[in-house]
């Protein structure tokens, strides 16, 4: 018996929805025990009807919910509480959903401060008013998911890689529980790491790292221990998938930003990183934009606006 | 008052957008309203940050077309910091970005336009999709989903992350290519170039000829076009000059540095989103169907309008024949999933056209760069059209302003004049049925927004 699945996106760029499609034959081998009731991005059921006649969102009963993105306007909010409703296993799908993600950097400006800029840029016309007629009013903020609806299973990444995507579906039909393993980025990182040496400040990701581009990724010094800023100690672990690959950024030459989200579901990258550079006696008074550190995990009044700015 | 129909979500697109119907008394149309419903504030949210960061921030723009941000941005960047880059890392930006397009269009015309023509407009909505292919057409499932497949893993393979892309650097690329890498990346692309041939002519022979009263019909309005031209008038989706042309087929050109002179943003009450016009037609802004005014379209048909040729073989015979069908500039807007096949051809012959360049596997792809204070312009072509990023820097390379103007933003004018037409066509003395609601979103899925 095929189980029936229902997508939702909300506050989100597809990405997530995209690395489902990223699953390529395997999808197509976990096609007949899906049945999609309801998906966006690749079938026409509508909320409101077939018809477009009907006054409130209607979303058919799934076993499985997956919803990516964050929760920022009341239309989001009503289908993220449609979707808690009618899903019996929900799952947040990707860190805008688990964290907030990317959207979330707004939550360190008001409504109005976006409105201010967006709609007075320099190409926009002179005299621009926030539109009002058929769109969603925004929320103060933007939320993740469980800060308005109870989730069950937690499946962060920017996006998730499809290996996760898949286990979790395959466990899910199994009658077993998904979860990623709590471990750092780093615990995945095969770079060498020889002690930190003399590093004292940290150097922005304006020139290049050395490595030897014949050799592979474990010939590469840790990145952090070269002076870049490299948020693996601080992030979940999870990009690399389930073949043992090196985490991707990594496998670019290019230090970690923290797009799977805190290694701990209500851990602070922030504060956690900080502390692991003051304590290795890192001077961070160079460091630009702090609340960059924040980038994947805004949400949960992580990032909040300054008032009366 | 009559009734109110509200097609919401719009499905098999990428964006976040619903159609509003009004029926009058008489159940004719009154007004047919599209709205599109995402504001996240990219602008806004980008201030302060060091600019070299913001091109792993961006991305996040659209996850279909990530690398074409990124692009995007780390050519502003370079231009803000006054960076030299590395030959190599020219190419394989270039390289990269091109390869971005054929996934692109195969995920578009396969698994979200296809299932109207390939099921029918008039299927179940439970089957018209990419799962109703697979039941249907097992064999040419299998191989869309293969190909598509292929076209991301050769870039993550290659530059450890497809989907919000982290390989392009200010002053170049993160990382070399070498020789075996470039020769498997070569054996995937023809693999790619000979199904992108035989969507081609699959869509000739078993699609179009098929729909061809709805082809000339559904959605069609008359606009300018907006696309990337190299010196020769020669298409180009990495760098060159942004053509402007009017509906007459009249064109100018510019330098994407100066696009607010020829660019403004109009807002409208019904969206989020602003409404890109051509600011340097000096007529203003109207979406009226019957004289439209400042409204130019972006994505693959304006591009294929636009340019004088395209600089590779196959593409160029397809285009040929295409202009000797239609002509030029063409109007007709469900003839965007035609132009999209035919840059499907193009951008997998322009792949092969850089990976066989020796040059690209030069180690040196990347210079250090010092952040610093200046403005700097950065654009491509975005699948769905003409992408422009404006960053401005501090002393310490951190922004204190952007402006983005985005692929389809280009087209949301175009997109809500369309549904308009389609809605006017379509909709009758209060007939309306499933098969019309999605003949109207047919209307909007052939500019992929």
């Amino acid at each position: 018996m095929a189980v029936d699945v229902a997508s939702e996106w909300l506050n989100s760029c597809s990405g997530c929805e995209i690395a489902i499609l990223n699953l390529g034959e395997t999808l197509l081998d976990l096609l007949p025990q899906i049945n999609f009731v309801h998906i966006p991005v690749l079938m026409d059921h509508k909320h409101l009807g077939q018809l477009g006649d009907q006054e409130h969102i209607d979303i058919p009963k799934a076993t499985v919910g997956l919803l990516s993105g964050g929760i920022r306007n009341e239309e989001h909010l009503e289908v993220a509480l449609e979707m808690r409703k009618k899903c019996d296993i929900l799952i947040a799908l990707g860190t805008c959903a688990t964290h907030g993600g990317i959207p979330a950097l707004i939550n360190s400006y008001t409504n109005e401060e976006l409105f201010d800029r967006y709609y007075s840029t320099e190409s926009t016309d002179p005299g621009a008013k926030v539109p009002t007629k058929g769109i969603s009013p925004l929320l103060d903020r933007c939320y993740a998911l469980d800060e308005k609806i109870d989730v069950d299973i937690y499946l962060p990444g920017c996006p998730p890689h499809p290996d996760h995507i898949a286990a979790a579906i395959l466990a899910l039909l199994n009658g077993e529980t998904p979860e990623l393993p709590f471990k750092s980025t780093c615990d995945t990182c095969p770079t060498k790491r020889m002690g930190k040496g003399d590093v004292k400040g940290i150097k922005r990701a304006v020139e290049c790292p050395e490595f030897d581009p014949e050799k592979p990724i474990d010939e590469m010094r840790c990145l952090l221990e070269q002076g870049y800023l490299c948020m693996g100690p601080v992030t979940r672990a999870g990009c690399a998938g389930a073949n043992g690959d090196a985490p991707r950024c990594i496998s670019a030459r290019v230090p970690c930003r923290g797009c799977y989200g805190p290694v701990q579901q209500d851990g602070n990258q922030l504060l956690d990183m900080l502390n692991a550079l003051v304590s290795n006696g890192i001077d961070i008074s160079d460091l630009p934009d702090r609340a960059n550190l924040l980038r994947f995990s805004g949400a949960h009044n992580r990032l909040v606006a300054k008032k009366g700015k | 008052m009559g009734k109110t129909i509200n097609i919401q979500p719009l499905s098999r697109i990428e964006g976040h957008a619903s159609i509003e119907i009004k029926l009058g008394e008489d159940g004719n149309v009154e007004d047919a309203i599209t709205h599109f419903n995402s504001i996240r504030g990219f602008e806004k949210y980008v201030e302060g940050k060091p600019a070299e960061e913001v091109t792993r921030i961006v991305t996040r723009i659209c996850g279909i077309c990530p690398w074409h941000h990124h692009m995007s941005s780390v050519k502003a960047v370079d231009a803000c910091f006054g960076a030299e880059v590395a030959p190599a890392g020219h190419l394989l930006r270039e390289c990269m970005q091109n390869m971005a397009h054929i996934n692109d269009k195969i995920l578009h015309f396969y698994f979200l336009a296809a299932p109207d023509f390939v099921m029918g407009p008039d299927a179940d909505y439970s089957v018209r999709n990419v799962m109703g292919i697979a039941n249907a057409a097992p064999d040419l499932a299998k191989q869309v989903i293969r190909m598509r497949q292929k076209a991301q893993m050769m870039m993550e393979k290659f530059a450890g992350k497809v989907i919000h892309p982290i390989a392009g650097v200010p002053g170049g690329f993160s990382k070399p290519m070498n020789e075996s890498q470039r020769q498997e990346m070569i054996a995937d692309t023809k693999e790619l170039l000979e199904f992108a041939k035989f969507s081609m002519k699959y869509a000739k022979e078993e699609i179009f000829p098929k729909y061809l009263d709805l082809v000339t019909t559904l959605g069609t309005i008359t606009t300018g076009f907006i696309g990337t031209v190299d010196e020769e008038g020669s298409l180009n989706f990495y760098d060159g000059k942004i053509r402007l042309m009017k509906a007459d087929g009249t064109a100018e050109d510019f330098d994407d540095t100066d696009y607010l002179d020829y660019i403004a943003e109009h807002t409208v009450d019904v969206s989020y989103g602003k409404y890109p016009y051509a600011k340097s037609w000096n007529e203003g802004f109207s979406m009226d169907l019957d004289a439209p005014k400042g409204i130019y379209r972006s994505n693959c048909l304006a591009r294929i309008n636009c340019c004088d040729q395209i600089p590779t073989p196959l593409a160029q015979k397809e285009l040929e024949e295409f202009r000797k069908s239609f002509g030029r500039p063409v109007q007709h807007t469900l003839l965007y999933h035609w132009a999209r096949l035919i840059e499907l051809v193009y951008s997998c012959e322009k792949t092969l056209e850089l990976l066989n360049n020796p040059a690209i596997t030069d180690p040196v792809t990347r210079y250090d760069v010092t952040p610093k204070a200046g403005r700097g312009v950065g654009h491509v072509e975005a699948p769905r059209g003409t992408l422009i990023h404006d960053y401005t820097t501090d002393d310490n390379g951190c922004i204190t302003s952007a402006n983005l103007i985005v692929g389809t933003t280009h087209n949301l004018a175009p997109i809500s004049m369309s549904v308009k037409q389609a809605a006017n066509m379509l909709i009758q003395n209060g007939q309306v049925d499933e098969t019309i609601i999605n003949k109207v979103e047919m209307a909007v899925r052939a500019y992929d927004p």
